[in-house]
Order: structure tokens, then sequence, then C-alpha cells
């Protein structure tokens, strides 16, 4: 059983914008899944919707099952048990969301003494072993976080994230407002905890080059759906959606004459999650789109080995290599998104 | 998506010139000042992009501000044009119109109660220009890629995507025809997909208009996509210069080395520095980087006979000039 089994996941804001349109991802215990997207591609809806954490009124579908759990059909209490120990999120701007005004410490202690039933005295000893555990001195724990630089706020809010051993940490652009050393520092310390403590790791960032760097997995997300997913490193070098190609081409390789002097971006915007073009979400966008793709809506679909890509090229190229393998039917290519998904390990 | 062509062999007199230039703000409660800027040589010549880069704290957007005549230095000079800037009010507000600033973060730096026209026409207004402020706003807005202009008058900031935004702050900048653009951090706020489009504008801006710009940022990426030289500084210092092509692909300084390093494609063993850039009020002695430096601990520095120098004598500040330059012991040694 996986750690994470999303299906079929629907989240609609109460204003009628769809910000995620059926996501299937899977996550086994020790491994990184890499989300990656603009703004406004639904990344950050699915990881608050993983732990219910969406305003009232907003409408979910599909399944959330952790470790076998649906998290859409439990109990408020168990929701709450779930949270902290079960997942937790490293939110995005660390200064942001600690609370500037009571002592880091005290703010890493809370989850321990609320979830744990822990002494005073065994949070603070918790607390300095977990500060250590991050790369900070224990004494920092009487530290505000003012006192504090941006990247040991983000290791504060790593060590919250752990306090409770949670069996899933999400995180929601860990590095994105920190220089490049320390986005370094903070990468490596994520990858030795997940490989010390066998957690699974979602990794939510715009930044394809920092997460194929980092994932094993990547899923691409545009106008609330998965459009590309499979190995980070072929996704990142070797991608199939034009979409998951035009954010990969974003971030120069130094080195590659390609890139000197001709930065490439995508032209336009992501579309308002309330009135989507119809047909391929991303057609009004796409440099190869085609006349059909303004009307017909692309399933995800096997893109080799452990690949899926929702583009109407990829379909394509698996009918040439059919008609070349001299088979009408296929036996080991699954073409329906369902029986994809269910190859994916 | 055009490629620009690099920019025409740089020669002649640099537009922007700064020459040991200090800026330092007094310590409070006694404690010593904070040497931000640390004596900088740096030109920018007709047509030229330059990118500086390095960590927060380094002292970067303080060596931008003072090349704009916002900061006086406590040290050293500025020189546009082949005239010293001079500090008083009436010259500084001459010396901005041919001289324009594009921060970070369009969201924070345009008025959300001012319609992207005003914001735009500002400038010409402060500077009491003369001729048709709608066609300039029109023309400076067709300029920064928002097509056509007139629909975008009347928009507010929060109507606008975040590229939008940073279209308009650049119009802002571009509407009073300055020669340079410093843009601090022009990208870092933006999505991955704008990010290319922006970067993209500063050199059709410099293809069509010849015009010279001083990058101020932490990305090498963004350098390698636009600057023709990139200039390296390290706690108040300009540790390594030169052009974009020789720095990024073999570079001399440990600091460019590690920045390099640690880039998520980067081949090779990642460098990644411990602990923070130190105290620019607490500059160490010698080197100001051998307290970090990865060559000088993993005894590189003292194979090659440089390592008492690293920790006692200053490696120098790298002139301004175009040529690829390293403040590093262990670099001379190596080459010599």
């Amino acid at each position: 059983m996986s750690l994470l089994d999303v299906r079929g996941l629907t989240v609609t804001y109460a204003g009628g914008a769809q910000a995620v349109r059926g996501v299937d991802l899977r996550l086994d215990a020790g491994r990184k899944l890499g989300i990656a997207g603009e703004s406004g591609c639904g990344k950050s809806t699915l990881a608050l919707a993983l732990l219910r954490l969406l305003p009232a009124g907003t409408r979910t579908g599909g399944e959330i099952l952790l470790d076998g759990e649906d998290v859409l059909a439990m109990k408020w209490g168990r929701v709450r048990a779930v949270r902290w120990a079960g997942a937790s999120i490293v939110f995005q701007g660390a200064m942001h969301s600690l609370n500037p005004v009571r002592r880091v410490g005290d703010q890493i202690a809370e989850p321990i003494l609320l979830h744990r039933r822990a002494t005073p005295a065994g949070a603070r000893k918790r607390t300095g072993e977990l500060l250590e555990h991050v790369g900070l001195p224990a004494a920092r724990a009487s530290a505000y976080p003012h006192e504090l630089s941006g990247g040991q706020r983000q290791r504060v809010m790593i060590a919250m994230a752990l306090a409770c051993d949670p069996r899933l940490i999400i995180a929601d652009e860990p590095t994105t407002a920190l220089d490049v050393m320390i986005q370094a520092q903070i990468l490596r310390l994520i990858e030795r905890l997940v490989a010390d403590q066998d957690v699974g790791l979602i990794m939510i960032s715009h930044d394809l080059a920092v997460l194929a760097g980092t994932c094993d997995r990547l899923a691409v997300m545009y106008a609330g759906r998965v459009v590309e997913e499979g190995p980070a490193r072929q996704v990142y070098e070797a991608a199939r959606h034009p979409y998951a190609e035009a954010l990969s081409a974003a971030f120069p390789r130094i080195g590659d004459p390609a890139s000197r002097f001709a930065p490439r971006g995508l032209p336009g915007d992501p579309p308002d999650p309330s009135a989507l073009p119809s047909g391929c979400a991303f057609h009004p966008r796409c440099p190869v789109a085609r006349d059909s793709c303004a009307t017909d809506d692309q399933p995800l679909r096997a893109a080799g080995p452990q690949r899926r890509a929702a583009c109407v090229r990829v379909a394509d190229d698996e009918r040439e290599a059919r008609a070349a393998a001299g088979t009408a039917a296929p036996h080991g290519e699954p073409d329906s998104p369902e029986e994809a998904r269910r190859t994916t390990p | 998506m055009t490629p620009s062509p690099a920019a025409p062999e740089a020669t002649g007199a640099p537009l922007l010139s700064a020459r040991g230039l200090h800026v330092a703000f007094p310590g409070r409660h006694g404690a010593p000042s904070a040497r931000a800027v640390d004596g900088v040589d740096l030109d920018i010549r007709p047509g030229e992009i330059v990118a500086l880069v390095g960590e927060s704290g380094c002292g970067k957007t303080t060596l931008a501000r003072a090349l704009l005549g916002l900061v006086e230095p406590t040290a050293g000079r500025v020189t546009f044009d082949g005239r010293p800037l001079e500090y008083s009010g009436r010259s500084l507000k001459a010396y901005r119109r041919r001289v324009q600033l594009v921060l970070q973060d369009p969201s924070g730096s345009l008025n959300p109660r001012h319609t992207v026209y005003d914001a735009v026409a500002e400038g010409l207004r402060i500077h009491g220009h003369g001729g048709d402020e709608r066609a300039a706003v029109a023309g400076a807005l067709a300029r920064a890629g928002l097509r056509p202009p007139e629909r975008f008058f009347l928009r507010y900031p929060h109507e606008l995507s975040g590229g939008q935004r940073q279209r308009v702050v650049i119009a802002g900048a571009l509407v009073l025809e300055p020669e340079l653009l410093v843009a601090d951090e022009p990208v870092a706020s933006l999505d991955a997909s704008v990010r290319g489009e922006i970067l993209s504008l500063l050199l059709r801006l410099r293809a069509e208009l010849g015009l010279s710009a001083l990058v101020v940022t932490h990305d090498l990426g963004l350098a390698w996509n636009i600057a023709d030289r990139v200039a390296v500084m390290y706690l108040g210092r300009i540790v390594e210069t030169g052009a974009v092509e020789q720095i990024l692909t073999a570079p001399r300084h440990p600091y460019t080395t590690a920045l390099l390093s640690v880039l998520p494609e980067s081949p090779g063993e990642r460098v990644v520095l411990t602990g923070e850039p130190p105290d620019p009020s607490r500059v160490p002695p010698g080197c100001r980087f051998h307290v970090r430096c990865q060559v000088l601990a993993g005894g590189g520095a003292d194979a090659a006979g440089v390592a008492d120098a690293c920790r006692g004598r200053d490696p120098g500040v790298p002139d301004g000039s175009g040529t690829a330059q390293v403040a590093c012991h262990w670099a001379h040694a190596r080459k010599g």
C-alpha cells in the first residue's frame, strides 16, 4: 500500500473556480514527489486539500488515501490527529508563517504538547533535538523569528513540521525566497531527513530545475490537472508535454550556447479557473496546438516507461509505435488514464 | 523569443563608472560601522548589460543605490558620461532622468490606487515633460510589451498579472528615455514562464534603444541569459569579474565556483558553503572569503603556498575594466 494515494481529486472554490480538476497521484514512503507549475495552476490548493485546510464552502471530490485511510471522509477529530502526526506542511514564506511575538522554541513545542501530550520538560527536550537535527544550535529555541535569518527561519519551519514524526511532509515552495547557497543548504537538509526517517515528501515549486535535482518523480500541473508525470530527470530533460517543455526551458543551463542571449518564456497567462478554455486547457498558449486541440480534451496517457502526459502528440506517437509493432490492440502499453495510473509505482 | 545578438564590442569610454566606492553605515550603540560596499571599481559601457551577482547581504543592492545617487558614498566617486556625480538635489534630478531604477516585486513598487497611465506618467510630470504626455506613455507601454497601450491606460495594478505589472514598472522607467537601467532582481518574484518574457524584453530594449543595464541578482542563470559581463560580489567587494562565458564556465574564484556548483543542473560535486555570509561590520582580515573558503579548508591554498597570504594579505580589488580579473591569492598562484 502506498503512503499517499490521491484518486480523482477535485477542488472547486465557493466562487466556482475549479482549482483542481481530477488529479491522481501516488507516493511511497521514503520517496520524493515534485509538483511544478505556475501560480494559479492549483498546486498550492492541492497541498491544502491533502490536509483539508481549504476554506469553508470549498467543494472537494475524489479520494485522498493516507496510509489507506480517506482524509476526505474522516471525522474532524481524526483529521486533527492526522495533521502534524500523519502529515505536516512546510509553508512558503517562513517569515509570514511564524508568529513574530513568540519564541521559536515555543512554536515548535506547541504541536508536541498538543498531539503527544508531552510534559513541558519533555517538549523542551524534543525541541532542542529537533533544532539540532535541522542544523541549528538548541539554544536558538529562545530566539524570536526576527532574530533569525531567512534560512534559519526556514529551518525552524522544517523542525516544526518534523515535530510529531509525520509520515508525510508537504513542502510548499520551501526555498523560493532564499539565496542559492542557503537554498542548497535547505535542499540538502530535506534530502537527508527524507532518507533518514523514511518519510514521504511532496515538494511544490515553480522551479523545475530545483525539483528535478531533489525529487524522484515530477508532476507538472496546468489549470488544475497533472499534464505530465514521470521520473524527475526525464521530465526535466525531455518533457513530452509542451507546457512542461516550456517550464523546463525557462531555466537556462549555464554553459549551454542555445540559451545564451535567448531567455525563453511562455507568452500569455494561465487561464482563469472559473472560465477555462474549451478542449485542452493549454491550447491558447500552446506553440504546437492543432485545430482539434480547441475542442478535444486530452487525458493523461502512457508516454513511455513510467511516464504519462496529456497531449495529443503523445497519442500520435503511441499510435505510430503501435502501427510499427503491427498490432491493432495494445498489450503492454495501457491507454486509458485509469490503467496508466495503476502502472505507476 | 527573438535571439538578440550580443552587444557590439563594448569599447570606448564607460557610461557609468565607479572608482574606489565605499559605503559604510554607522553602527548603533558604538558598534563598528557596517562596510556594505568596501572598495568597488565598476564600469558600464554604452549598450552593455552587466550582471552584479552575490548572496543577500553582500552589498549588491547598496552598490546599486550608490550608483543611482540614492546613497552618498563615504569614499570614492561615481562618474556618469565623464562627469562626477554631484549630490545636490538639482543635479541628482537631472541624473535620474538618464538613469532609471527598476525594482523587484512589482506589486510593492506600484501604487495600488494609481492607474497604469498615472504610474507611467509620474516620471514625466516630475521632470516637467513638455511634449505629448499621452503619446509618451503609450510609446513606453508599447515598448514594454503592453499592446495596445490604450487598453491598459485605465487599469489598476490589481487587475494585472505579475508579468504585466513588471512591464508597467519597466514602462515607467522607459518613459523618460534613459540611457541606463538599474534593475534590482527584476524577475525574482515572477513565475518561470514570465521570467523569460521579461528578460527578452530587456534584451530587445538594448537592441532597439542601445540601452545599458546593470542587473542586480542572485540568479546566475539570468546572467547567462542576458548579460555580457558579470561581477561577483562578496561582502562588499567584487571578487571576480569578466565576460559571462568565461566566468560562468571557467570560474577561478572559489566563491564563484561554489555558487555555480550548487545550481541544480550543475555537473560535478556540490560545494555547499556552511553558514551565512559574514557580517559586514566584522570583515575578516586578509582575503575576506578565507573563513568560508573551501580551497583553503581543503588544503589547496597550503599546497600552492598561499595559505598565509589568504589569512593575512588583502588580495586587492579588480579594476572596473571589462577584462577578466579575480581577487584570489590561490587563483593568482595557479596562473603564475
